[in-house]
């Protein structure tokens, strides 16, 4: 098993390829996801009801 | 069927809930690829004779280099489709894919400089190969940046729109820049005219990687062409009748 992470001696540069793609791809799904979810935060405040409700002094 | 009928699929709020579709096949198909294509690469696959183990960088660096060049492409079309026609659902498409492009450029160039230093004794070299792909990263940049110094969307998607097509003339520059320049990078390894030069566990290995990054591009873009249609369209009726923006 530990020669398995070893890499025969590649293990920076073999588990650094993979490591770093890894972290970029779950960098970019957590950032979409949190963008999404910002997204739809807007778009509710932007639907008719809550402007109509908003210029009322509603909200 | 009509001409109009194409023209339906490319108005926003008929491709949003195709698009929702559509998304969990592509990211399942992709998760289940790169689980397979993993086993195969960092197990099943032989040591190479020559590289050792540090070749296994190959089953990663091949699919994003890949991956970085035909997005690029295919957003170029996109472009395109919608300087010529003028939908807005293309230029959208566009921007959708411009990130993960650029995540599969910076993907391509780290995993190349971290093979670089052990096989040919550096992270980095400006030959004709790395230097090209260093551009692509700054086209995909530079249309990201682009988009976000303009205001006006419709602006923006011109603008956009230009300089990917412009910018596609580096993916021919690319991909021969190993056959026109003498590079430190290697030829090719796999082509459609010639027998393959690695091994069939090595090469079956890379074309599953490779078509896990496809289906994970094509999911990602979907996803976040469907973000930006309710970032560009809310406060229009469709995208308030949306279940996910009714609910809290």
């Amino acid at each position: 098993m530990s020669e398995f992470f070893a890499m025969g001696g590649y293990a920076f540069y073999v588990w650094g390829s993979f490591g770093a793609t890894a972290l970029v791809v779950i960098a970019e799904l957590l950032s979409l996801r949190a963008r999404r979810r910002r997204a739809l935060d807007e778009a509710r405040l932007a639907t008719p009801d809550n402007l109509s409700a908003a210029t009322q002094g509603v909200l | 069927m009509t001409s109009s009928n194409w023209y339906r699929y490319s108005s926003p709020a008929t491709f949003y809930p195709i698009a929702g579709r559509m998304i969990p096949w592509f990211g399942w198909a992709a998760a289940v690829l790169a689980a397979i294509g993993l086993w195969i690469g960092l197990g099943l696959a032989p040591t190479d004779f020559q590289q050792g183990e540090a070749y296994r960088i190959i089953f990663i660096h091949v699919a994003a280099a890949w991956m970085s060049m035909f997005i690029y492409v295919v957003m170029a079309a996109w472009s395109g489709v919608f300087l010529a026609f003028n939908t807005r659902l293309s230029a959208m498409m566009a921007q959708a894919m411009a990130p993960t492009g650029a995540l599969m450029t910076f993907i391509a160039l780290l995993t190349g400089s971290l093979w670089g230093k052990p096989t040919w004794g550096t992270y980095w070299a400006w030959d004709a190969r790395m230097t090209s792909e260093l551009i692509l990263l700054f086209l995909y940049m530079g249309v990201i940046a682009l988009r976000n110094a303009i205001d006006d969307p419709r602006r923006a998607d011109r603008a956009c729109a230009v300089l990917a097509l412009v910018g596609v003339i580096n993916v021919p520059i690319i991909y021969f820049s190993v056959k026109w320049w003498n590079t430190l990078h290697q030829g090719s390894s796999v082509s459609l005219t010639a027998a393959p030069k690695m091994a069939m566990i090595m090469l079956t290995g890379m074309l599953i990687m490779a078509l896990a990054a496809w289906f994970y591009s094509i999911a990602v873009t979907l996803y976040r062409v469907r973000v930006i249609m309710i970032e560009r369209e809310r406060g229009s009726a469709w995208v308030g009748e949306l279940q996910e923006v009714q609910s809290r």
